[in-house]
């Protein structure tokens, strides 16, 4: 098996996970179709730092789960306040940014 | 002990920092931490000289490397100190001097709510003031010299709630802004004819002929402009006059004794360059000799006892620019009457300020008069720094000026109009000097009291009295400095001697007139003015109201209309240029803008509709993009 | 190349995880995508360690799948399990978009991929040791900085998210007491709310209990079990049954028991709470 395989696998788990950001309205979803981007990413860069034999794409994929992990504190303490502000989850009825 | 030489700046500089930032906690100590600092540098530098005098005259220049200050490309500097007798000869000056005022300083500004405040920006010129004289080369020294600018920006505004103080601050600023250009330009040529901007290896470079002619007389001549804008030197000498709205003492630090004569500093300093650069050297002395008429002329007629006092400062400082414009022979001179000249200016703006301390910090002479009964140690102190700068034997001034005045007679190797004309204008001054000096010393201390205890008959209510023992002490020194200085230090040709590795051997020229009857008529000169000034402010009634006075009284109390040609040459064409831009910039600019920024807002009103507030919206914009990019880079590859 | 049993190991599990992340895309309740997305982190950190990279799957099944997504069902219990999306398109035209975005994607991507050539890879055995103490050098040599940072951003993380839902008292506490005058004052129900089973045939969570008229008392079982729709039908019981057969006029109530219990749960269940002010969880 080539290891480009993990790559096709990355490319649709990513997708799937935009595909969620883009249709799903419930905030905690949303929030969820971004991890599964991120993790698609990372499998990508593990994958890409196996067939060059070079640590540095997983020491990069570390990073990322820390951000992610930093990224997931604060946008579910934003849904929690929104939620207690506002008794919904869903992004759409945040759109008072418009026009 | 060199290796310390660090140390004098750090101490100092971390003193006013400590003064700046503990606030009013150090109000109660603030002052001696600040004399503290000012002394501890002083002991440093004496341990400097010390260390100096241990060694070969052909060993006294040292330059100590403090670290790697700019690396770029091919240019390295290195931060550095330079401790040979020149910049010890201004370090002991700064601090000695530097220390009793901040002695006088404590008593002189005791009312004073802000007084730490005023002696963390004391010390704080002492560190830029080091740093300037200390430094090994011209970008350090620019440093320096733009540190004592700030601080005497930050001291002649010490009382900035006054308006007027406020912007004889900004003028000062001002004005020796227009000269640091000069100074810009000076790094700038010597970087780009030496590649480097160190003493060390300009001085190497230019002895062996390393830059044209023409380039050494612009650099000189950039030097020169920086020179008069610190030194207060026509035709950048307007701001030294307003500069008097700072507290006494820092008119004697910085604008009689030390900064002012910076731009001296940097001329000897500079001496290398000048050997190239003859023209230079010319304009140099000649700028001095306008500025020593100048300065006398004006302080024949200024009232204000301060500012009577900075007029002779610009004139003395003159007399230093001569000296230094004569080349090499002159350097050690122009240093020698700088140091004299630093103990008795001092000493006698000192004594300014004590007058002022009994006379409700009255400043107009014409309200003084017989003070010599009240302020006995104040005339006496005074009266010696007076003795000093006429001249008189053995008083310091004697030794100092009376070598400028010879020199200046043996000025362009003793052939030509150069030492007749120099000559000349030195003996002049020497006179005029005489007379405003003494025209000073008798309105204040001598003739009838133009004031009373009791406020009768329109004249003002004064009570006159002794300052106290911390204003006294300093005084004193300086008066022995004024006195002795001189004596001893030219003493068999010490001082130049001691100065001789740093300003370079000098051939020595007959003056066009035997030395005797040089002095002769130096004294002579001396004896009429003092004799004139006699007669008319102690034989004679000084009015309390000035008369109108001749034509050449009402310029010179005009400061010779510096001002009002300042503002017409340049203040009053920058103000039309700068409304004619401001017009055509509403005018033109505006619109045109205005059009524009309307465009883009019917542009955006357009594109508002877009923006309808639902994050999922924007995320599929997003990735619109991306699927745009990837299928543009996939079109591309092909 | 991969081992042969590398390539079993990542057929089993790719089309498990593709699956798994639809599971994003359609289920309704938020909790079964979240545990949908456990699953596709587990199988990550499988992944992981197959690619060589054993740090790393352990890393993911502790962060990701222990905290990260730990702390999305912490979050969806705190917002209540009753938010689930509604299947009505607000945006005009989005969900057509989204799906056409999704898929054009995807194709991209996947072209893109087809068309790259990829030499056979060195796998990380030839060039570098132990993969924790490789990467321990790497992260605190030549990146000890942009780590520092991090350790910087997840402190600030945290803060942030402490500010963020820290709830500023803005009316007065309001006391047991207060909550009863207000009942009283607006004629709410005074007594505790029934608790389930009673009278009914089994004393389950999720039956109704029976009220003297036999009829159903939706509000005595658990509001979450009534979101869910895990609530049961009240139990009858057999004597009643049999009274029904034998022809007997059973209370026509009782009829409506199972008329009751068919229609959809949730469209009542949030509207019992006592007092808009009060937390509902009082009540159950």
């Amino acid at each position: 098996m080539e290891y480009s395989n993990y790559l096709y696998l990355a490319v649709l788990l990513f997708c799937v996970g935009a595909a969620t950001v883009l249709l799903r309205r419930n905030a905690i979803i949303v929030f969820m179709g971004i991890e599964l981007m991120l993790n698609a990413a990372n499998l990508a860069f593990v994958t890409f730092s196996r067939m060059h034999g070079d640590i540095t794409g997983q020491v990069v994929a570390f990073f990322v789960m820390t951000v992610a992990a930093a990224e997931v504190v604060v946008g579910l303490a934003i849904i929690v306040s929104i939620y207690r502000s506002r008794r919904t989850v869903s992004v759409d009825d945040v759109s008072l940014l418009k026009n | 002990m060199i290796n310390a030489a660090w140390l004098l700046i750090a101490i100092p500089l971390a003193s006013a920092a400590l003064l700046l930032l503990a606030g009013r906690k150090a109000d109660t100590w603030g002052h001696w931490l600040g004399v503290f600092a000012s002394a501890a540098s002083f002991i440093l530098g004496a341990g400097l000289l010390l260390a100096l005098l241990g060694r070969d005259a052909g060993d006294r220049v040292h330059d100590v490397h403090l670290f790697d200050w700019i690396t770029a490309g091919d240019l390295v500097l290195h931060a550095g100190l330079r401790v040979d007798p020149l910049s010890v000869t201004f370090v002991l000056l700064v601090t000695f001097v530097g220390s009793l005022i901040h002695l006088y300083s404590v008593a002189y500004m005791s009312h004073d709510t802000d007084r730490r405040r005023f002696f963390a920006y004391l010390n704080l010129f002492v560190a830029a003031m080091l740093i300037l004289v200390l430094a090994d080369s011209y970008l350090l020294l620019f440093v320096g010299w733009e540190g004592v600018g700030l601080a005497s920006y930050l001291l002649i505004g010490f009382w900035n709630h006054v308006p007027t103080y406020a912007t004889a601050a900004k003028k000062a600023f001002i004005m020796n802004r227009v000269a640091d250009v000069g100074m810009i330009v000076a790094l700038g040529a010597l970087f780009s004819v030496f590649g480097a901007l160190d003493f060390a290896s300009i001085e190497t470079s230019a002895a062996t002929g390393g830059a044209s002619e023409g380039m050494m007389t612009l650099i000189g001549l950039m030097l020169l402009v920086a020179a008069c804008g610190k030194s207060a030197q026509f035709p950048l000498q307007a701001w030294l006059g307003d500069a008097m709205a700072g507290p006494t003492p820092v008119s004697a630090l910085i604008h009689a004794a030390t900064m002012v004569t910076a731009g001296v500093y940097l001329i000897v300093r500079s001496g290398p360059i000048y050997d190239q650069a003859p023209m230079a050297l010319l304009a140099v002395a000649i700028i001095g000799a306008i500025t020593l008429l100048f300065g006398a002329i004006v302080g024949c007629a200024k009232d204000d006892i301060k500012k009577a006092l900075a007029a002779s400062t610009m004139s003395q400082i003159g007399y230093m620019m001569l000296a230094a414009g004569l080349g090499p022979i002159g350097y050690a001179f122009a240093i020698f009457h700088l140091i004299t000249h630093g103990f008795f200016k001092a000493g006698m703006f000192l004594g300014a300020g004590s007058v002022m301390h009994g006379m409700n910090d009255d400043v107009d002479m014409r309200r003084f008069g017989g003070l010599s009964r009240y302020m006995k140690i104040t005339w006496i102190t005074f009266g010696f720094g007076w003795l000093a700068i006429l001249g008189v034997p053995p008083f310091s001034g004697f030794w100092s000026k009376d070598k400028i005045i010879e020199a200046a007679f043996s000025a362009g190797h003793g052939e030509g109009w150069q030492p007749w004309v120099f000559g000349m204008v030195a003996l002049f001054g020497a006179g005029l000097t005489a007379f405003y000096m003494s025209r000073l010393f008798f309105m204040t201390f001598h003739g009838k009291a133009r004031w009373n205890s009791t406020g009768a008959d329109g004249q003002p209510e004064r009570h006159p009295h002794e300052s106290p023992v911390l204003m006294v002490v300093p005084m004193v020194v300086l008066a022995a400095g004024s006195a002795f200085l001189g004596l001893i230090l030219a003493a068999g040709g010490r001082f130049a001697t001691w100065l001789e590795p740093s300003t370079g051997h000098a051939e020595h020229h007959d003056p066009v007139l035997p030395i005797p009857v040089i002095i002769a008529a130096t004294l002579i000169v001396v004896a009429v003015g003092v004799v004139i000034a006699w007669r008319q402010y102690v034989l004679a009634q000084v009015p309390a109201i000035p008369p109108v006075g001749s034509p050449l009284t009402r310029a010179a109390r005009r400061d010779l209309y510096q001002d009002d040609v300042n503002e017409a040459v340049f203040m009053r064409p920058g103000q039309y240029a700068t409304r004619a831009l401001v017009y055509a910039d509403k005018k033109a600019l505006d619109n045109s803008i205005t059009g524009a920024a309307g465009l883009l807002g019917l542009l955006g009103l357009g594109l508002r509709r877009l923006q309808n507030g639902y994050v999922r919206t924007y995320a599929a914009f997003i990735l619109i993009g991306l699927v745009a990019l990837l299928v543009a880079a996939a079109v591309l590859w092909n | 190349m991969t081992s042969p049993a590398e390539a079993v190991l990542f057929w089993c599990l790719a089309p498990l995880m593709v699956l798994a992340s639809l599971g994003l895309l359609f289920a309704r309740k938020a909790v079964h995508a979240t545990m949908s997305v456990v699953f596709v982190m587990i199988c990550l950190a499988v992944l992981y360690i197959a690619n060589e990279a054993p740090f790393l799957g352990i890393a993911q099944v502790v962060v990701y799948t222990g905290a990260i997504m730990m702390l999305f069902l912490f979050v969806i219990m705190l917002v209540g399990v009753d938010a689930s999306d509604s299947l009505v398109e607000t945006i005009r035209g989005q969900r057509y978009l989204g799906w056409m975005i999704g898929v054009g994607l995807t194709i991209v991507l996947l072209t893109f991929l087809a068309r790259v050539s990829f030499d056979q890879g060195i796998g990380h055995s030839a060039t570098v040791d132990q993969n924790p103490t490789a990467i321990a050098r790497t992260l605190l040599g030549n990146y000890v900085f942009p780590l520092e940072l991090v350790g910087i951003l997840l402190v600030t993380a945290a803060l942030a998210a402490l500010t963020m839902t820290h709830q500023r008292r803005l009316h007065p506490r309001v006391s047991q007491k207060d909550l009863a005058d207000a009942r009283v004052a607006h004629g709410r129900r005074l007594t505790p709310l029934p608790s389930p089973g009673v009278f009914a045939g089994r004393n389950a969570m999720d039956v109704p209990a029976l009220d003297p008229d036999g009829n159903p008392v939706e509000s005595s079982v658990s509001r979450v079990l009534r979101a869910r729709g895990q609530d049961q039908v009240a139990f009858v019981d057999p004597d009643i049954v049999q009274l029904t057969e034998a022809g007997e006029s059973a209370p026509a109530t009782w009829n409506r028991v199972n008329a009751n219990t068919e229609s959809a749960p949730e469209a009542a269940a949030p509207n019992d709470s006592v007092d808009k002010s009060t937390p509902e969880e009082q009540e159950k």
